[in-house]
């Protein structure tokens, strides 16, 4: 019996290390790209990167991520592209060596969702003016709160709005969350919310939601792309990752962007600068 | 809102759907489990046993700190396998992180102080009522673990299924370690949070029900294996 037992603890052993020892990235091309939560949820990948990986052969693995996280996770070498929308953020990353070269790439806008019925009468063409609406009436706002690009760039209204939701009362929730759990929670609560357009056309749970303002140039969400240095992280798939990057600011990229609709919308606006 | 029932004619377009993409998510699921589950075994058999029978310094501190560590929150055994197998981590050159077998890792890590607990106490309570006739066999009491951990396998099968239940239910530290990747690293729990994320609830939910229903599998097997051996088996 005893020798059973240790024959069978043998070829468990065994196993576990043949396991251990299958290579995790066999042979084939890949890249790995952090990006944000708001290009996955959106649906843009589904559609952009399966055009991509017809024409090259390389695939592209993306982890999806608020951008703080995403260029952290860059910034570690844990990536060989970055993908996301905070321009300060975009631009420190590569002044401090950890990106090539930034490439505009797409812009979408944000939005303000609220309930329909607006108790606090925010709906109309002026962010500012709304968040200050929202904050006079004390309604309830559902905040990203997780160092987002979505999050960084509604920090960025209440300062227009003239605002520090830091001394605001409880009615400003940060949910420390992504785009959809805090659009779920502001479903739940009847909250107002900032949302990206992609997010929210894709987004099933709704509610009594609706969008309030939109159209404001402040709105504007410009997303960038950014090779990660090869010089700090030699691993780093250059070639491959080079290609991905030239495909996006191609004319075929673009037009590929501006093909992607939700419902008959376009989500995201191609505005990459011409190869010069 | 969501219909009644919404939720179950999910979870069976999901599994009658023939979904190719789905069947890889499940797939990949019992092979990241199972794996972790297989190298907890193996470590964690012995090494539970060892402590059971074992008579040394700091014994009691390990003991509880094994307790203890059955406690340990997905997330943070995520974070430590994420900076250990990180580009800038230690194991970084390995090229783990994003891949499954860096989830593998992680639920290892989860599921290992649950094995090396329950084993412990298991073999233990033999250990105290045989210790005396194994010895007057002749057996050491190191080359008795062999013996213990057999004549207690029933019991330490249960200890596993607590293993797979901790490790297929939780996702913390996949998400992290994994980065639920379309097609690379998305499981059934991760594919749970991004649905739920995107407001599928539906979906989602439909996703969860047939979680369950391939844990309820694997128990199912489980205790057949169990009575089958126990009839047959001697």
């Amino acid at each position: 019996m005893p020798i059973l037992k240790r024959r069978t603890l043998g070829a468990l052993l065994v196993a576990a290390g043949a396991a251990l020892a299958v290579p995790a990235q066999a042979a084939d091309r890949f890249i790995t790209v952090a990006s944000t939560t708001s290009t996955e949820q959106s649906g843009l990948f589904d559609h952009l990167l399966p055009l991509f990986t017809q024409r090259t052969g390389i695939a592209v693995r993306v982890v999806a991520q608020g951008t703080g996280q995403a260029l952290e996770t860059a910034r570690r070498g844990d990536a060989d592209v970055v993908f996301v929308h905070d321009a300060a953020a975009e631009r420190k990353f590569v002044d401090d060596g950890f990106g090539v070269k930034r490439h505009a790439v797409m812009y979408n806008d944000f939005v303000l969702i609220g309930p329909k019925t607006d108790p606090a009468g925010a709906a109309g063409k002026d962010i500012a003016a709304a968040l200050r609406k929202v904050a006079e009436a004390k309604a309830p706002f559902a905040s990203r709160g997780d160092d987002s690009g979505t999050h960084r760039a509604e920090l960025r209204f209440w300062k227009d709005a003239g605002l520090d939701p830091k001394t605001a009362g409880d009615w400003y929730k940060e949910t420390g969350s992504g785009m959809g759990p805090t659009l779920n929670t502001a479903s739940a609560m009847d909250a107002y919310v900032l949302a990206d357009r992609g997010t929210w056309l894709n987004f099933r749970n709704r509610g009594d939601l609706a969008v309030l303002v939109e159209g404001d140039k402040r709105l504007f969400n410009q997303y960038g792309v950014i090779l990660v240095n090869p010089a700090r992280h030699p691993h780093v798939k250059a070639d491959m990752g080079r290609t991905f990057i030239d495909w996006l600011v191609s004319k075929d990229g673009q037009a590929a962007i501006a093909s992607y609709t939700i419902g008959g919308e376009r989500v995201f606006f191609p505005n990459a600068a011409p190869a010069s | 809102m969501m219909e009644p029932g919404s939720a179950f004619s999910a979870a069976l377009d999901l599994v009658f759907g023939g979904d190719a993409d789905f069947w890889g998510i499940v797939l990949l699921s019992l092979r990241v489990t199972l794996t972790a589950l297989l190298i907890a075994a193996a470590i964690g058999l012995p090494l539970g046993a060892l402590l059971a029978i074992g008579r040394f310094r700091g014994r009691d501190a390990v003991i509880v700190l094994t307790n203890a560590l059955m406690g340990l929150p997905p997330v943070v055994a995520g974070l430590l396998v994420y900076l250990t197998l990180s580009r800038s981590g230690p194991l970084g050159f390995l090229g783990l992180l994003f891949t499954p077998s860096a989830m593998i890792v992680a639920q290892t890590v989860l599921i290992l102080p649950i094995v090396i607990a329950l084993t412990r106490q298991v073999v233990e309570g033999l250990w105290e009522e045989y210790a005396e006739h194994l010895r007057s066999l002749g057996l050491t009491p190191l080359g008795a673990i062999p013996t213990l951990l057999w004549d207690a396998r029933f019991a330490l099968l249960t200890a596993l299924l607590a293993g797979f239940g901790r490790a297929s239910a939780e996702v913390g530290a996949v998400l992290i370690v994994g980065g639920n990747i379309a097609g690379a690293t998305r499981t059934m729990t991760t594919a749970i949070t991004l649905e739920t994320g995107k407001g599928n609830l539906e979906l989602a939910l439909g996703l969860g029900i047939v979680l369950m229903a391939v844990t309820l599998t694997v128990n199912a097997l489980a205790f057949g294996a169990t009575r089958a051996s126990r009839r047959w088996g001697g």
